[in-house]
């Protein structure tokens, strides 16, 4: 399926099934990150209820040595919020998507058919939303540290601090990914031919999205 | 700069052309409506978490888990237009997160909480 080099110059991607090699290979390493991370899950979910000492992600709890007292430590209206954030980036994502890909053609020249053309827009507002949920998980991870639990208190904190920090450096990827775009559709604008670019980031961005669906429930939401 | 061209054979121009499949890609508006109910969904899931009487039900584990695989799966059909999508990224997708699953529940069943069933 390759077309001749000295024919064409540029550099092609097609496979043996005409797919674009690019796409095959960011979907395969989405199938090998489902992996990673249901192993991280597993690991939390085994360990789920055994440690010896608190806190607890659910349960209040009296330290008998010291009689310190120690709530239920995770904060569900706040992990609520970062959820929500996470969720509406995706939305942005698809909206800057879509922008890339109907650059050019043409719209109406109303407000908000400008508002949806604009590819700068929804990038910035999926990397703000991208950062403003680490900074929720930086103010959780703090909060957490200074209640007493840390990756060494117990068995909670070892795989909690495990799973959801490497679904933050995952968000943390995807914002440099995104903020990368950005640079390039200041330099010389993102159109048509760059959707594939993209898409490979979006379907990255929302792939971090499906992996926090999941932690929110079994980690968060299940006692 | 790279360029996106189109010397491929026709059969092969549909697959690598990234708007080739537009017309079957959701609207804008599409995107909206499962913008809110992803969010709706997210409500109902905390909402259940806050009820005494159905956290106390067999129910609420069963009921949080089908939410989540709910909204897993609308965010991979239509965000990640998977649905619209080559029938070879989808077995790039489930094919792993398969495998995945059933180790997931193999290792509950030796280690975790499923273990005391056996």
């Amino acid at each position: 399926m390759t077309a001749p080099a000295a024919a064409h110059p540029v550099p092609h991607h097609y496979t043996s099934t005409g797919l674009d090699s690019r796409k095959v290979a960011i979907w395969a390493f989405i199938g090998s990150e489902c992996m990673l991370f249901v192993s991280l899950i597993s690991t939390y979910l085994i360990y789920k209820g055994r440690s010896r000492v608190g806190p607890f992600p659910h349960e209040a709890w009296v330290d008998p040595a010291t009689g310190k007292h120690f709530h239920a430590i995770l904060n569900i209206p706040v992990t609520s919020m970062s959820t929500f954030t996470l969720l509406m980036s995706s939305l942005f994502m698809v909206l800057a998507l879509a922008a890339v890909q109907n650059k050019g053609r043409p719209h109406a020249n109303t407000f908000g058919a400008r508002l949806l053309a604009s590819s700068k827009l929804w990038l910035w507002a999926t990397a703000i939303a991208g950062t403003t949920f680490l900074g929720f998980q930086a103010f959780e991870f703090t909060s957490f540290v200074h209640e007493g639990l840390s990756i060494r208190t117990n068995l909670f904190g070892s795989s909690f601090f495990t799973l959801t920090g490497f679904h933050g450096a995952h968000v943390t990827a995807g914002v440099i990914w995104l903020l990368t775009l950005l640079s390039i559709d200041y330099k010389r604008g993102l159109g048509p031919k760059d959707a594939l670019k993209v898409d490979i980031a979006a379907l990255y961005w929302h792939f971090v999205d499906v992996v926090w669906i999941a932690i929110f429930t079994l980690v968060y939401l299940i006692r | 700069m790279e360029q996106h061209t189109t010397h491929s054979p026709p059969a092969a121009d549909a697959a690598h052309d990234p708007t080739a499949h537009e017309e079957h890609h959701p609207q804008w508006s599409t995107y909206w409506k499962v913008a809110l109910i992803l969010a709706l969904i997210t409500v109902g899931e905390v909402w259940m978490y806050y009820v005494p009487s159905i956290v106390a039900s067999r129910a609420f584990v069963p009921g949080l888990l089908t939410l989540s695989a709910l909204k897993f799966a609308i965010v991979v059909a239509f965000y990640m237009h998977l649905k619209y999508d080559h029938k070879l990224f989808r077995v790039l997708f489930t094919g792993p997160l398969f495998i995945a699953a059933c180790t997931l529940i193999a290792l509950m069943f030796l280690f975790g909480h499923l273990a005391a069933k056996l």
